[in-house]
């Protein structure tokens, strides 16, 4: 069973409803209770960083998912603010991160190369893609493209992790993987195509 | 690179869709969770919904409706009207809308965007200001309004621009009152003059009545947001009532227009 960590933060029904789409059963996770029987699971996040690490802190959901992602290596897969939690720290806030995925969150103004960029990043934009993987269909015409939406950025510290990168004044790691962690910039659950592709790659590792 | 954003603007009257002209004469267009519908099938890029009732009335959002129409939505959505205090907003974010855009709330009361800034980042705090422009002898200048039109307030635009800006907004939003409904196209004069102002994203509504609008307004300003009402729900000179949206070709199209800006 995919499960969506539900904590308070994030669009948690958009993602049950692409999966629903796709055929794969996914259901919330609420309580530590609800995630014994997940075999992926998936962390939304938007707003500001202590916010939401402070609302997974509280949420009851940290030891059992500590347990499940570093001891049984079960897939998760942060979403936006939720790659950014898995990051090691941010200058966005003062609380730690959760630490599964080697990098650090920094701001995108100050380490653009082009100030006149309008922050936050919003809309749609492209990715390069670094490694091939099944998240991306292997036949397609274009670039995928998926929605972003933030101000802050992860920077991953082993360039191996990297999958993908997307350019915005500079190139920023937008997916990569560090084992059973699964991180991505953009909002698959809201990128169409590409995001439903994605969303149903994760789904079936 | 960043893809101008295309973005149909819907508007809730009395439960229902409409489009206006000028801010008045609503008509029906048909049910917004039908609408949606169709834009996941079209894979628009975004999508705003406006409930032009809730300020004027004074009512909060409509939460039931808001979490339906979010619910259903596969594309960003931003949701306005009613709002004017961060507990709706932060309501209306877990219910699962991206952005929440306010007007008439911060125009009261200006520091209610960094409020909303801090609760839940600037990324989803979207400022929308009505412009009514007012022909003068040699040039024109613009009055801000809320209420749909129905108030007009002294304040300079570009200095709200710039206020809004530093305390938090996200994205800005300008709505050509005397442009809605009437599909000639956008202010360019004034989308060029806001474009060389702001620093966030800024997006332009009212005017639009084809693609090639939307082409000369990115062509003219760049990567910016180019909303539409009347040019994605109505169809022919007749105006009857069909939801359109460009397909991936017609994007790419207009796309090139805003990269070589």
């Amino acid at each position: 069973m995919i499960r969506i960590i539900d904590y308070g933060v994030g669009n948690v029904q958009a993602f049950l409803n692409l999966f629903e789409r796709s055929g794969l059963p996914a259901k919330r996770a609420r309580n530590s209770d609800d995630l014994a029987d997940a075999t992926h699971l998936i962390l939304p996040g938007v707003g500001h960083f202590d916010y939401a690490m402070r609302s997974l802190n509280n949420s009851g959901l940290r030891e059992r998912l500590e347990d499940l992602v570093v001891m049984q290596k079960v897939p998760i897969l942060g979403i936006c603010v939720g790659m950014q939690m898995l990051a090691d720290s941010s200058e966005e806030g003062v609380l730690p991160g959760l630490g599964w995925l080697p990098g650090c969150v920094q701001a995108i103004a100050g380490n653009s190369m082009d100030d006149s960029l309008p922050l936050p990043h919003m809309g749609w934009n492209e990715l390069q893609i670094r490694t091939h993987h099944a998240f991306f269909p292997s036949a397609a015409p274009e670039p995928p493209q998926f929605y972003f939406l933030h101000s802050f950025y992860f920077r991953a510290k082993n360039q191996s992790d990297v999958i993908a990168t997307t350019n915005y004044g500079f190139d920023f790691d937008a997916v990569v993987c560090h084992g059973n962690v699964f991180g991505m910039q953009c909002h698959p659950e809201k990128s169409h195509f590409w995001g439903e592709h994605f969303l149903r790659a994760f789904g079936e590792l | 690179m960043l893809r101008p954003r295309i973005i149909p603007c819907l508007l809730i009257h009395n439960g229902g869709l409409v489009k206006t002209k000028r801010f008045s004469e609503a008509k029906y267009v048909g049910d917004p969770i039908n609408a949606v519908r169709i834009f996941n099938e079209k894979e628009a890029d975004e999508l705003m919904i406006l409930d032009i009732d809730a300020t004027v009335k004074g009512k909060e959002p409509n939460f039931d409706l808001i979490a339906k129409l979010a619910s259903e939505c596969r594309m960003p959505l931003c949701y306005g009207g009613g709002i004017t205090n961060v507990k709706q907003v932060q309501k209306l974010i877990n219910t699962g809308v991206e952005k929440v855009a306010i007007s008439s709330a911060a125009i009261a009361r200006p520091t209610l965007v960094a409020e909303i800034a801090n609760a839940v980042g600037r990324q989803s705090v979207t400022v929308v200001l009505d412009v009514l422009k007012r022909q003068r002898l040699m040039s024109s200048t613009y009055e801000v309004c809320t209420h749909n039109s129905q108030q007009t307030h002294k304040a300079e635009i570009f200095s709200l621009i710039d206020e809004f800006q530093k305390l938090g907004a996200g994205e800005i939003v300008i709505n050509s009152v005397d442009r809605d409904g009437m599909m000639q196209g956008y202010d360019l004069e004034l989308a060029t003059q806001v474009k060389s102002l702001v620093k966030v994203p800024v997006t332009f509504l009212g005017g639009a009545g084809s693609l090639g609008d939307l082409s000369d307004l990115v062509s003219l300003v760049g990567t910016v947001g180019a909303a539409a009402g009347s040019l994605f729900v109505f169809k022919g000179k007749y105006k009857a009532v069909l939801i359109t949206y460009p397909d991936r070709h017609s994007k790419n199209m207009i796309f090139q227009y805003s990269s070589n800006s």
